[in-house]
């Protein structure tokens, strides 16, 4: 039932009725920077639709589109979240039945002893099917080190299933860049079966800071401009020191500084409280923060 | 003669896409659906064997129907079931259940007449597959 070949298609009305612009405007308001990340999203969003609108007119020969994906950066750097709204945008276009997120590692893949792998793996799998699912670290799935390591048997039975039941289910791999890089290299079969490599850049000072902002209107919070800079010099501070993920660190940050705002508040009893000062994280809380002792310190 | 019992003993087989909305039902409510077959029929053979664990937390019935083509692969002369089990505080047994496979041929049961004391007639049903071991049977 092809449609003759000069009839206008209404792409814009199929992109409209899909609600997929929803959700990129989402990720657009709600994810600071990433701007590869978002590129790289509304290219593959305009594929499946576009897909889709071939599919409707009879042009469906190139196969369901192989969506399989794999997300590398540095920890913090919102891969998990991305992933949550991927789940997303493959159900509003159609290519994900049910539009959920199973998040997985290692542990929950891998069994303890012969024959523990494959049920758990199959298990998990079935969880996700209609969905997407999420391997955080995949590269810890293969271990060269112990050939006797029951991970590859997992690699394999995923291998199995991203091929034969592509329409069921999407599978996210995520990790660091360089050690997910070793884990392709080392598994070819896993390599050619993912068609969208997409790269999480790390995050300058002014977007954690935005993020920061972001992250404290949602907790109903506020900084005061004190509050402000004194955050600018943390997070210029603690990029420098280890163990820093981009914004998992700034979350922590503001936990913790919101424990000493309650603190700060507890020890000035007495004193007229109003909603104002409830909500207001003062420069005080955030340099009370070990990383300017340390800095302090080396100095 | 064809065995039915269950949900939809009243209904001829169900196809795979009907099997597929069944479970998509039983999925949206939140109940564990799992698979099971045998090779003894008696009605009251309530025990069947287990293939594979029931499924918890599944969105798909994707995942179900994968199991139960297994099942299907693995005994294709045996009667194979799905049961869906709701573990909500009340009910806390299975709310729906109807067999998905079957032998290709089934003999059927005899009734059977045991003499009792005081000339009581005693009547127990046999299905004449069991009459070979168990694997065997269809």
């Amino acid at each position: 039932m092809s449609a003759p070949e000069s009839l206008p298609l209404d792409l814009e009305q199929l992109y409209r009725d899909s609600k997929v612009e929803d959700v990129l405007q989402g990720l657009e308001r709600e994810l600071v920077g990433l701007v590869p990340v978002k590129t790289r999203v509304r290219e593959i969003a305009a594929l499946l639709v576009v897909d889709k609108l071939r599919r409707s007119v009879g042009l469906d020969d190139a196969g369901a589109p192989s969506l399989h994906m794999s997300f590398t950066g540095n920890p913090g750097t919102g891969k998990t979240t991305v992933a949550l709204r991927m789940a997303e945008i493959l159900h509003a276009l159609g290519y994900s039945r049910k539009g959920h997120l199973i998040a997985v590692t290692r542990d929950d893949l891998v069994g303890q002893y012969i024959g523990h792998t494959a049920p758990k793996t199959k298990e998990v799998l079935k969880r996700a099917m209609g969905g997407v699912l999420f391997i955080d670290e995949a590269y810890y799935l293969y271990r060269p080190e112990n050939e006797r390591d029951y991970g590859q048997e997992a690699i394999e039975i995923l291998l199995q299933v991203m091929e034969n039941q592509r329409e069921d289910l999407v599978v996210i791999l995520a990790g660091y860049k360089d050690r997910m890089d070793r884990f392709f290299s080392s598994n070819p079969g896993m390599a050619s079966r993912i068609a969208h490599h997409i790269d999480f850049p790390d995050y300058k000072d002014g977007e954690l800071l935005a993020i920061a902002r972001l992250m404290l209107d949602k907790m109903k919070y506020r900084l005061d401009p004190g509050g402000e800079t004194a955050l600018g010099e943390y997070i210029a501070l603690r990029k420098t020191q280890p163990h820093f993920a981009n914004a998992r660190s700034i979350r922590n940050a503001l936990d913790r500084a919101r424990l000493r705002q309650a603190k700060r508040l507890f020890e000035q009893r007495g004193a007229p409280l109003t909603r104002e000062s409830l909500m207001t994280i003062t420069a005080e809380d955030i340099r009370a923060s070990r990383v300017f002792e340390a800095a302090g310190e080396t100095r | 003669m064809r065995l039915t019992q269950g949900t939809f003993s009243f209904l001829p087989d169900l196809s795979d896409a009907q099997i597929r909305a069944q479970i998509e039902y039983c999925l949206g409510r939140g109940w564990a659906v799992s698979v099971e077959y045998t090779d003894d029929p008696h009605p009251r053979n309530a025990y069947w064997e287990m293939y594979g664990m029931p499924m918890f937390d599944l969105k798909d019935a994707a995942g179900v129907m994968a199991e139960v083509d297994a099942c299907r692969k693995t005994f294709p002369r045996h009667y194979v079931k799905v049961n869906a089990f709701d573990a909500t505080h009340g009910w806390e047994s299975l709310r729906l259940s109807f067999i998905v496979n079957r032998p290709p041929n089934e003999p059927g049961f005899a009734l059977e007449r045991e003499e009792a004391a005081g000339r009581i007639q005693r009547y127990s049903m046999r299905a004449y597959a069991t009459a070979r071991p168990e694997g065997e049977r269809y």
